[in-house]
């Protein structure tokens, strides 16, 4: 926000200041003192009742749900019953540790791979290690952990396996893609924009649920192909297409002038795009590609129509219990926080990440 | 045809550069008309003529950023043919000045430098970054290594895209109206470097409109229109009597001013 100085008012105190800056910022326009005015409005009838039923009538803790049916507030109760079901589901209870290890991990890499001095090779191994060590102690059948198969394998856990590794092998074939698109052999070219047209003209809902009815019917009868897998890949298929055309909006807006210097200099056509080109074509397209991010993040939630239990869907059986029915607002609070935390930190990110590019580029 | 006659660097082997009756087309504009065309080793070539005559295409057509559709192409005895490995290999031998000298704006200055000698060249990068020092100081800027090119003039950014042509150690150097996106006080500091390096004996074409940079440094005039070649000699005889009306016609117009 802009401060604008009106000339002549110098404002003394922390409550001058205020006054000055509201009259500067807020009602310096009939307009601008309009909306200031109906927010304002806004704000005091939504707020209060907000806060009534979040914290003054709600029920914290309660052995079962009579107090809460009692209350005229939230029932936090209800989240206290239930959270372990809905971040983890139907994993052996025992055992939950390591599932709440593996979202620990996947956090870890994650903030790891989002800083830039890490960004070399070894990154790549500390994330196949890693990956490694999250199968194995989502599996286990070893060092003592008892064997769980995938369609155990629910809530937050099943959320960011399908998210991280979906969006980690959708951006290398996007990029593949956007490059194919842009290429001068016309087999290459084809291939990409059909398969980019095809994917986009379908909703993800369809991709998922022929994946999952569709292709049995071709093979033979008695292979399966593990589910969990089956959605991953068609998550893949799926944002690749998107994240591709992404992609190829920021390599159009690189200048032709940075391939032909590159061309010039007698660089490869890989060592162009990998040194010149992408990095450019990559910064440019950072809000839009968090934006995709974003968008497939959440779409993970799809995955209910073939019967995986991520996140959303953990809750929902939650709320399924004869005993519990009916306290949609509190679990989808809880959700929502769940997913704003993740959306809102790639935000942000991206933000930081935008800013530490064009450091001491400009002038 | 176009023999050095003055310069002492030139020798009269065989041509570093030779058009054999190249013709372009962009679909049904015939941009390039049946040029002929050589630069010896350690010859300087200055191109002009007006707006739109095709000396840009001409000269992008020597290191292949534009395809000819007919006549033979050669640089330092080989041909330029669709090949990517012999596209590249000429390429390496081809340094080019481009008027908006197009530096990478995400590397700094040593990066922009070392980055075509390490990964082309294969140049270890502390020698690489040596070199591209000792550049730096003969185009007089070594001080700007490390900021992006944003951060610098436009006169400081074409020293350094000139610089970062010289670091692949070229034989020929091709020059694209370096100066025409230059505010004027600038000009003069990338004219010396290119006096400088023509003074060195590297062979180069330079399409400009510098008529007393051509004076200084050319061993040939080569006026274009039309997509043709129309007239090449020495710069004494070409300035002071042009065979060519239209020749004269374009001195006339841009001497003027
Ligand atoms: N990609 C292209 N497609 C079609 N026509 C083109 C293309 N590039 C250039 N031309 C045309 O070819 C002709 C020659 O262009 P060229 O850039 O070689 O001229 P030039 O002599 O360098 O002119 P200038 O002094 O303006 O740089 C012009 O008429 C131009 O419009
Ligand atoms: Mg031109």
């Amino acid at each position: 926000m802009s401060e604008i100085t009106v000339p002549g008012v110098a404002p003394k105190g922390p409550i001058g200041k205020a006054v000055f800056w509201a009259r500067a910022n807020l009602f310096n326009s009939w307009l601008n003192t309009i909306i200031t005015l109906v927010i304002i409005y806004g704000v005091v009838r939504l707020v209060p009742p907000v806060i009534q039923w979040a914290f003054l009538d709600s029920v914290w803790s309660a052995p079962d749900n009579s107090v809460c049916r009692a209350a005229l507030g939230a029932c936090w109760a209800f989240i206290g019953v239930w959270y372990r079901f809905i971040l983890f589901g139907r994993f052996p209870y025992d055992e939950q540790w390591r599932p709440l290890l593996v979202c620990f991990i996947f956090i870890a890499l994650l903030l790891m791979s989002c800083d830039r001095r890490f960004w070399n090779s070894w990154l790549m191994l500390i994330w196949v290690a890693g990956t490694a060590v999250i199968a194995t102690l989502m599996w286990g059948g070893v060092l003592g952990m008892t064997f769980v198969e995938t369609d155990l394998w629910n809530g937050l856990p099943l959320t960011l396996i399908l998210a991280v590794f979906g969006l980690g092998f959708a951006f290398p074939l996007a990029i593949l893609l956007a490059l194919g698109r842009r290429s001068h052999m016309p087999a290459i070219r084809a291939l990409s924009v059909g398969y980019i047209e095809f994917i986009r003209g379908v909703p993800l809902i369809t991709v998922l649920f022929m994946a999952s009815v569709m292709l049995p019917l071709f093979l033979p009868t008695g292979t399966t192909i593990n589910k969990l897998l089956r959605a991953e890949v068609a998550f893949i298929l799926f944002s690749a297409a998107y994240l591709a055309e992404v992609v190829r909006g920021g390599l159009q807006a690189v200048p032709k002038g940075q391939f032909e210097a590159a061309d010039a200099l007698g660089l490869s056509y890989r060592q162009k795009m990998q040194k010149i080109v992408l990095p450019q074509a990559l910064t440019i397209a950072i809000p839009p590609l968090v934006n995709t991010f974003i968008g497939a993040f959440k779409d993970t939630s799809l995955v209910i129509v073939i019967g995986l239990f991520d996140l959303l869907n953990t809750a929902n059986a939650a709320l399924n219990d004869p005993a519990w029915r009916g306290y949609y607002v509190e679990a989808y609070v809880m959700i929502s926080i769940i997913y704003f935390v993740f959306c809102f930190f790639m935000s942000r990110y991206s933000q930081h990440l935008e800013m530490s590019f064009n450091k001491g580029k400009r002038r | 045809m176009a023999q050095s006659n003055a310069a002492p660097a030139a020798d009269t082997g065989a041509p570093m550069i030779e058009l054999r009756n190249v013709h372009k087309w962009y679909g049904e504009f015939h941009v390039l008309k049946d040029i002929n065309f050589q630069v010896g080793k350690g010859e300087r070539v200055v191109v002009c003529g007006p707006s739109g005559s095709g000396k840009s295409t001409m000269i992008r057509c020597i290191n292949r950023l534009e395809e000819h559709q007919k006549g033979q192409i050669l640089v330092n005895g080989t041909e330029l043919t669709a090949d990517v490995r012999n596209v590249e290999a000429i390429r390496r031998e081809v340094g080019m000045v481009f008027q908006q000298f197009n530096l990478f704006p995400h590397l700094t200055v040593l990066e922009n430098l070392t980055l075509a000698p390490i990964w082309v060249r294969k140049t270890p990068r502390k020698e690489a970054e040596e070199q591209a020092m000792e550049y730096l100081r003969r185009v007089r800027i070594p001080d700007q290594a490390l900021k992006y090119p944003g951060q610098l003039s436009g006169g400081q950014q074409q020293r350094v895209a000139i610089a970062r042509s010289l670091c692949m150690k070229p034989q020929v150097m091709l020059f694209d109206e370096p100066t025409s996106a230059l505010d004027p006080e600038m000009i003069k500091e990338v004219l010396d470097v290119m006096i400088e390096l023509a003074q060195e004996g590297m062979t180069m074409i330079c399409v400009t409109h510098e008529m007393g940079f051509a004076r200084t440094v050319a061993d040939n005039m080569v006026f274009m229109d039309r997509g043709e070649i129309v007239e090449v000699g020495p710069p004494t005889e070409f300035f002071a009597n042009p065979k060519s009306e239209r020749t004269r016609t374009f001195l006339g117009q841009i001497l003027a001013h």
